[in-house]
């Protein structure tokens, strides 16, 4: 049998970087293989040049024993290629069926379009009304789009790009049976993932890249997680731990808190009540634009509300802004890096000194103390193993990973009372997310109160004592983290939404 | 009151056909994702070119296609520093209006007060001297038919066709829409060069057929008025048309209100259409979600195809 695509030795270079070194391997119909590696091991890059968006430097691909070499996306789609991207490319002001309509060469006309993707919907179980707004959609709904608008081009391979990483446990479920349903009428699909345990029940066969080479193939169903972990890494990893201890004081309360949202897609918040404790982990989960960031910006004082809504200490500070509630010990990273938590075009010294300028008293008079602030700056690098040439690179230079614990160092080194991080380890590959984990169980353990607002629910059951989720803006009541199956979490987290009928 | 309503409305369509043939362009420019602020600069590049052209030619169909060159011209230099370039939209906006300003007054010195073709009504005597219908109907130049038919077609492909479709999905994710594999730039241009030709018909227009003459400065900020609609308008071009209306029928009725003297500030009469307009917008427009769900998400965004 000839192998559906075939690549063989694909070298992409970027200036300063290897992305791809000499990459080959094989994918057969009907088969699902898992492309896996940490981040800028070079996965993106490959798919992308399956598809077109990206030109290798070297090497050939084969398309059912034909040379394929696609110069841009409509060539790829033309020759059978399709791809769910894991940001989606979706129009938010646009209608389920104008979007599916961009991603077709030669669309119907409205009308029959929206029937034939009722019609295909049906057919692999993800039902979807075709006039609604994608703005209006949840995650799970967004992606099923994506794949309607993949499924409608009758594709002989589709790349999917860490497509589980914004679903609930019930939507994977649907994701895998429709994956497998796909599969087994000959379609190739090529799943990018690091969710390990995914991969051993979904792939068929797996090809591991590690700084852009082509490290190891294996059969996932034949080996454990951790050994596939450690391929990826190249070395072992150590699960995060701590010591068992009893709570203290109430350090952070917030009581029934409502807040509408102001854009059009965003979330409003609904009676959100809860309370952390000294030395507490409390894990929110729940799938993203469920009322996160709105969450956060309530917590750490960007939207103001009520006083008597959130309190620190037992003190009202619902109506103090962001400098006033540092000052008091609340300290929040939110989760957009660049842009939010950072200021791209500034240094490292500069970002130390935007949240810790009050608690690491790094002016005086109105005047910026700029050697004891880069000295804040190189004890976060130092302590926090941030890979940077030093604290006058701007923070746009830094890999995700290492922003991320630039970020989460910055406000850890400043003591806070309550700390607040919102997707600490998103994007952040492995063996510095066990780092960022293991220092916010530490913060704990020294008696800090801390609130881990995150979509990894492997994460969450880690490192939380108490785990509630966040789900169409209201928070569901804590419960300990210890024995929570992945059952119970996906039916806090409001279960698949609108999937009650589909049987699986 | 010596104030004709037949007479007001005939006088609102002929001030308001400008406003709206320049909101009507730059609407589709913002719908692709481009805020050109330039529109004071290409109408009034239009208005001199279209003047020129009618004065030396005594054409007036080759004088409204001068007026689109010359706002055509001006925004291709608007599109190469933006989208070749990537020059910042705003400021290159701001230097296209200034920039135009300063051209046109040197192309058209020497040409105020020279006389200009009239233009021709493409509906019979008879139809004209039909009672109230009659002069508001069809009374009018031809421009101000085309004008309507412009939103019309504008109003139907952007929300009926697939080219519709592709120049809104631009302005709304430029990112994704280069994933899926649509020209960003390219689609851009031609936004950019469909307003600059717009304004700079609304230019001639104004200069050819209203006025008929032509002064420094003459647009008096209808570029920004239309640029105020487009916004206010919430992007929908039916919006637009009324708004154009309104703030034409403001402008024709405070003219009559200075004629019949009436005991207000003239200062307060000639700023009085820009106040009325944008708050009447402004109230229109005040459900701020279902507003900017009709904004183009990338408005004024730089688009770089770096991935």
């Amino acid at each position: 049998m000839t192998a559906l695509l075939d690549i063989e030795g694909l070298t992409k270079a970027y200036p300063g970087v290897v992305a791809n070194d000499d990459v080959s391997f094989s994918i057969q119909p009907g088969e699902v293989h898992a492309l896996l590696g940490e981040n800028g091991a070079g996965k993106s890059t490959l798919v992308k040049m399956i598809y077109g968006l990206v030109t290798p430097d070297r090497g050939t691909m084969r398309l059912r024993g034909a040379p394929y070499a696609p110069p841009e996306p409509r060539a790829a789609r033309a020759a059978g290629v399709a791809m769910v991207f894991q940001h989606f490319s979706l129009f938010e002001a646009l209608s389920v069926a104008e979007n599916i309509a961009l991603g077709m060469e030669n669309p119907p006309k409205p009308r029959d379009l929206a029937a034939r993707i009722r019609e295909v919907s049906e057919t692999y179980g993800l039902p979807l009304d075709p006039f609604r707004l994608v703005g209006d959609l949840s995650a799970g709904e967004r992606q099923r789009v994506e794949i309607i608008r993949c499924l409608l081009q009758d594709p002989k391979l589709l790349i999917m790009d860490e497509p589980t990483s914004v679903l609930t446990p019930q939507e994977v479920e649907i994701l895998f049976h429709t994956l497998r349903k796909l599969a087994a009428e000959g379609t190739a699909i090529l799943y990018i993932s690091h969710k390990l345990e995914e991969i051993r029940a979904l792939c068929d066969a797996a090809t591991i890249l590690r700084t852009g080479k082509k490290v190891s193939t294996c059969t996932p169903r034949e080996v454990t997680a951790a050994h596939m972990a450690e391929l990826m890494v190249g070395k072992s990893l150590s699960v995060p731990a701590r010591d068992a201890h009893e709570p203290g004081a109430v350090l952070l309360a917030v009581a029934g808190l409502s807040l509408s949202s102001g854009s059009p897609f965003g979330t409003s918040l609904r009676d959100v009540t809860f309370e952390v404790r000294a030395g507490e982990v409390l894990g929110i989960g729940g799938v993203a634009g469920n009322g996160q960031d709105e969450l956060l910006a309530v917590l750490s004082g960007e939207t103001p509300v009520a006083g008597g809504a959130v309190t620190l200490k037992g003190v009202a500070v619902g109506t103090l802004g962001p400098n006033a509630r540092r000052e008091r010990g609340l300290l929040c990273a939110p989760e957009e890096r660049l842009g939010h938590a950072a200021a791209p075009d500034m240094s490292l010294t500069e970002n130390a000194l935007l949240t810790g300028r009050k608690r690491k008293a790094l002016e005086s008079r109105g005047f910026v103390d700029w050697r004891r602030t880069r000295d804040f700056a190189e004890d976060i690098i130092a302590r926090f193993d941030v890979r940077t040439p030093g604290p006058g690179v701007a923070a746009r230079a830094l890999s995700g990973g290492n922003l991320q614990k630039f970020v989460i160092g910055r406000e850890i080194l400043q003591d806070p009372t309550v700390l607040v991080v919102n997707q600490p380890t998103w994007g952040v590959d492995a063996s510095a997310a066990a780092a960022i984990r293991q220092a916010l169980l530490d913060l704990a353990q020294k008696g800090a109160a801390v609130i881990v607002i995150s979509q990894d629910l492997d994460e969450l059951l880690e490192i939380s004592d108490r785990f509630c989720a966040l789900n169409e803006g209201r928070l569901s009541p804590p419960r300990p983290a210890r024995g929570l199956s992945m059952e119970d979490i996906g039916l806090m987290l409001g279960g698949a939404h609108d999937m009650h009928e589909v049987a699986l | 009151m010596i104030i004709d309503p037949v007479t007001l409305i005939v006088a609102l369509i002929t001030v308001a056909t400008p406003v709206l043939l320049a909101a009507i362009g730059e609407l589709v420019v913002e719908k692709s994702g481009v805020l050109n602020l330039g529109v004071e600069g290409m109408m009034i590049m239009g208005a001199v070119c279209g003047f020129i052209t009618a004065q030396q030619t005594g054409s007036v169909a080759l004088a409204f296609a001068a007026g689109m060159g010359g706002g055509m011209a001006l925004a291709l230099v608007f599109a190469v520093l933006t989208q070749v370039l990537m020059a910042n939209q705003v400021a290159s906006g701001l230097a296209l209006t200034l920039f135009g300003l300063g051209l046109a007054a040197l192309l058209g010195a020497g040409y105020s007060g020279l006389p200009v073709p009239s233009v021709t009504r493409p509906f019979p005597e008879a139809l004209r001297d039909i009672p109230v219908a009659g002069p508001i109907l069809f009374s009018h130049s031809i421009l101000i038919y085309i004008a309507i038919g412009i939103v019309a077609a504008v109003w139907y492909v952007l929300t009926r066709t697939r080219i519709g479709l592709v120049i809104r999905a631009v302005g709304e994710n430029h990112d994704a829409a280069h994933a899926l594999g649509y020209k960003v730039v390219r689609i851009r241009f031609a936004t950019i060069l469909f307003g600059g030709a717009c304004a700079g018909l609304g230019g001639a227009f104004l200069s050819v057929v209203r006025v008929q003459n032509w002064f420094d400065g003459m647009t008096a900020g209808a570029g920004w008025i239309a640029l105020a609609l487009v916004v206010f308008a919430s992007w929908k071009p039916w919006r637009v048309l009324l708004g154009a209306w309104l703030f034409g029928g403001i402008a024709a009725l405070q003219l009559r209100l200075q004629a019949a003297d009436v005991g207000v500030p003239v200062a307060l009469l000639d700023a009085s259409p820009y106040i009325v307009t944008i708050v009447v917008l402004v109230i229109i427009s005040s459900d701020r979600r279902r507003a900017a769900l009709n904004a183009p998400a990338a408005l004024g965004r730089v688009f770089h195809a770096s991935s």
